[in-house]
């Protein structure tokens, strides 16, 4: 057992009204910057739909994340090592920048210095890129919204597998839902697999991944490697930049920044332990059915003794121990396992879970009453079919979510049969395997989300990896030559002594 | 003192050094200094067309032509007559070799100079350099597949030997090198000229990107995942003290253990 502890995080789908004010409020802080105009470290897609970049679940066309062998095991689906150079001349799994949407910016300018004319000024539509005039947008970061556009083309989301969607194009009959989408942080992460530099590295504090911008020389093969399409090449630096998980935020106990602002209280972070050793064994998993529950398996029990043990052993500070304890990620995931991974059939082993949406009941127009199963709504009946939300979370196994949707409806009884009979019906509770207690901390969670509830984010030990003394009098957070004075007697044309903060670098 | 003063002794004689410093100073320099501007500056990207084709026929022509005049040039030409290869025979190698990568570099160069002037997108986010690199390759491949030319004219290579006592001699540091290519053909001079005007160029450009072939993916590194720990003290270590300690299975209760300074030696070596 290798004890890891990362900041895992839940998105609950059934409460996100789609904002985007993570997106925006990420973009601010992230992607303000020439070269990633177009890059959305958080995005938020309509589904159905084909999302951004579009068609990026088809992994059929871009070839992300990883192909599992005849004899088991792993390589990057885009090829294994030797594959992957052979195409480092020209990427044929790389999406264009059309495939996200041409960055544009509108005249605005045009509004207060246009001349006397017959007609009101408008603000028409410019290229960041060339700067050229635009005569028609034809894509955006988020050009689904509402359900925008023809069925025929927000059909082509992959999720309608094994779906027979023709009726889900009626009026009547069609659904939709929001899914905010980040970089998962994954345990298995391809973009750092296919990465020829070494660029891209996984944290063993915090287990967040980030992009070493003076390592990175634009191979641009984690651009394909990257399922999600969460890795982003920014055209004008030339190097590939991705979700931080604003790590400086996290470091010192803060929620990142999409998570502070989000609006719906939609976002969970805390902490999960993992043993690192079974990783590779369970991204491995013969059925892609099996890997939801393979994943699982490689979390660790914060309150198992032996667990606490081996991971101060391991080094993982006290608090944090203490933080994965009382961890929503860990209630959500593993207690009450109604928060799953988005496609795990990628074999990734991503990080960022999600609790999948109620939705009305599908007939009760037609029937004017409510499907029943066993005096609980019949989750199957719901307005978004389950085998659509399975195989965009489970890899197509709809039991998990159904039990999930279950827990979720038996939540809303119990609690409305509280509030307004005053009665505590432990018999909903045991209908989905929990009892009273636990719905009410599943309501105080999930439905209350007290910023206290929703964010367990102990900070990070700086103790352990920097002297305090050795970097006193340093000259602090600097790009480039920030550091070489130019002092008399100091000059040296390869600039200062470098201060420690060196990164020890461990494979596994 | 200047009276018999051949310009020929500086373009040959000691422009070679001058080169070979700016290269190779410039190179370290720019490494050291600014890490962050060492990258291909790929434009896939932004354009897909005339790069999937483009690129690759460029790239593995001009790494051939590249091997092709690093083996050619500075093989020892005692290593041939031990080996018993004929120059005539030698020749031959380097024209239809070369002429291959050549033509295949060009017809590259040609697609990638082609799109980097004329696709809008490419032209506004190309660099001074970017452009100045790709014309004086592109020239150089055209240089290059002309002298072919003139070489047929004499395929017992015996100019062919003159230009390897000349790059030999230069990395010999013998000051009289010039003299062996100062009567060849103003074509193979041209030639001679604008690669080192690319050398020289080197370090400022982004062709630095090729003393990062990233060899260490498939030989040195285990696996494919990377995980860097900012802890100062490794996995290994940790455990050990931690055994230390508490004995293998730890406390029962968490005790506050005293906080030992971590000796020196324990520092784990910067990585790179």
């Amino acid at each position: 057992m290798r004890v890891r502890a990362q900041i895992g995080k839940v998105l609950n789908l059934d409460k996100c009204i789609g904002c985007h004010t993570c997106s925006v409020t990420c973009k601010n802080v992230w992607t303000s910057r020439d070269g990633v105009e177009y890059a959305w470290f958080n995005n938020v897609e309509s589904k159905p739909g084909t999302g951004y970049p579009t068609d990026w679940e088809n992994q059929k066309r871009w070839n992300g994340g990883w192909a599992r062998s005849a004899s088991g095991k792993l390589h990057p689906k885009q090829g294994s090592k030797w594959r992957i150079l052979a195409n480092i001349f020209a990427n044929p799994d790389m999406p264009e920048i059309d495939d996200y949407y041409e960055p544009f910016d509108f005249d605005y300018d045009h509004l207060k210095s246009a001349p006397d004319m017959d007609h009101f000024p408008t603000a028409r539509p410019r290229s960041k890129i060339t700067g050229e005039r635009m005569e028609k947008i034809e894509k955006g970061p988020n050009w689904e919204e509402i359900l925008g556009g023809e069925f025929s083309k927000r059909s082509q989301d992959y999720n309608f597998e094994n779906v027979q969607k023709e009726i889900y194009g009626e009026y009547e009959n069609t659904f939709m839902m929001y899914l905010p989408r980040l970089c998962e942080h994954c345990l298995n992460p391809t973009c750092s697999a296919a990465c020829p530099s070494g660029a891209i590295y996984k944290r063993e504090e915090d287990g967040i991944v980030l992009i070493d911008q003076e390592k990175c020389r634009g191979w641009r093969m984690c651009i394909s490697g990257c399922p999600y399409k969460k890795i982003y090449y920014n055209w004008d630096t030339g190097k590939s930049e991705k979700c931080t998980f604003c790590y400086p935020r996290i470091e010192s106990g803060q929620p990142t920044v999409c998570s502070e602002t989000c609006v719906g209280r939609i976002r969970y972070l805390g902490v999960i332990l993992y043993d690192a050793d079974k990783i590779e064994a369970a991204a491995s998993s013969e059925r892609e059915t099996d890997l939801y529950g393979a994943q699982m398996d490689v979390f660790l029990d914060p309150n198992d003794p032996e667990v606490i043990a081996a991971a101060r052993r391991d080094g993982v500070p006290d608090d944090w121990i203490e933080a994965a304890k009382v961890s929503p990620i860990w209630k959500m995931a593993m207690d009450w396992k109604i928060a799953f991974p988005l496609h795990p059939e990628y074999r990734t082993l991503p990080m960022v879970w999600y609790i999948p949406p109620l939705s009305p009941i599908q007939n009760a127009a037609q029937a004017g009453q409510i499907a029943m199963s066993d005096q609980m709504p019949d989750v199957r009946s719901l307005r978004i079919p389950v085998q659509y939300l399975a195989n965009m979370l489970t890899a197509g196994d709809e039991e998990p979510i159904v039990n999930a949707l279950e827990r979720m409806s038996a939540m809303r009884l119990y609690m409305r049969a509280l509030s307004v009979d005053g009665v505590r019906d432990e018999a909903i509770a045991a209908r989905v395997g929990m009892s009273g207690r636990v719905i009410e901390d599943m309501y105080k969670i999930m439905a209350i989300a007290d910023y206290e509830d929703r964010f367990a984010i102990p900070t990070a030990h700086r103790e352990q990896t920097e002297e305090g003394a050795e970097i006193r009098g340093g000259c602090g957070f600097t790009d480039g030559n920030g550091c070489s004075s130019g002092a008399a007697g100091k000059t040296s044309m390869f600039g200062g002594k470098k201060k420690s903060f060196a990164l020890p670098t461990e494979t596994f | 003192m200047f009276g018999n003063f051949d310009i020929n002794f500086l373009i040959f004689g000691i422009l070679p050094y001058a080169v070979l410093a700016v290269a190779l100073i410039g190179t370290i320099a720019r490494y050291e200094r600014d890490p962050f501007t060492w990258k291909t500056s790929s434009s896939q990207l932004l354009r897909r067309k005339q790069l999937m084709w483009g690129s690759v026929l460029f790239h593995v022509g001009i790494i051939i032509l590249f091997f092709g005049h690093l083996i050619g040039l500075f093989t020892p030409i005692w290593v041939l007559d031990t080996l018993g290869i004929p120059y005539g025979l030698k020749q031959w190698i380097a024209v239809v070799l070369g002429g291959c990568a050549g033509v295949a570099a060009f017809v590259g160069a040609t697609m990638l100079l082609h799109r980097r002037l004329f696709d809008a997108r490419i032209r506004v986010t190309s660099s001074f350099a970017d452009i100045a690199i790709l014309v004086a390759i592109w020239l150089q491949i055209v240089v290059g597949l002309g002298t072919i030319v003139l070489t047929l004219e004499h395929m017992d290579g015996a100019k062919m030997i003159r230009f390897m006592t000349w790059s030999q001699s230069v990395m010999g540091l013998q000051l009289n090198a010039w003299t062996e290519v100062v009567d060849v053909h103003w074509l193979y001079k041209v030639h001679i000229v604008l690669g080192m005007v690319i050398l020289a160029a080197f370090p400022f450009t982004r062709l630095v990107h090729m003393l990062s072939v990233p060899i260490r993916y498939v030989t040195l590194r285990p696996g494919y995942q990377i995980v860097r720990s900012r802890r100062r003290r490794p996995l290994e270590e940790r455990r050990k003290e931690f055994d230390a300690r508490h004995g293998k299975r730890g406390p029962a209760a968490p005790t506050p253990a005293p906080a030992a300074p971590a000796p020196a030696s324990s520092m784990p070596t910067p990585a790179e």
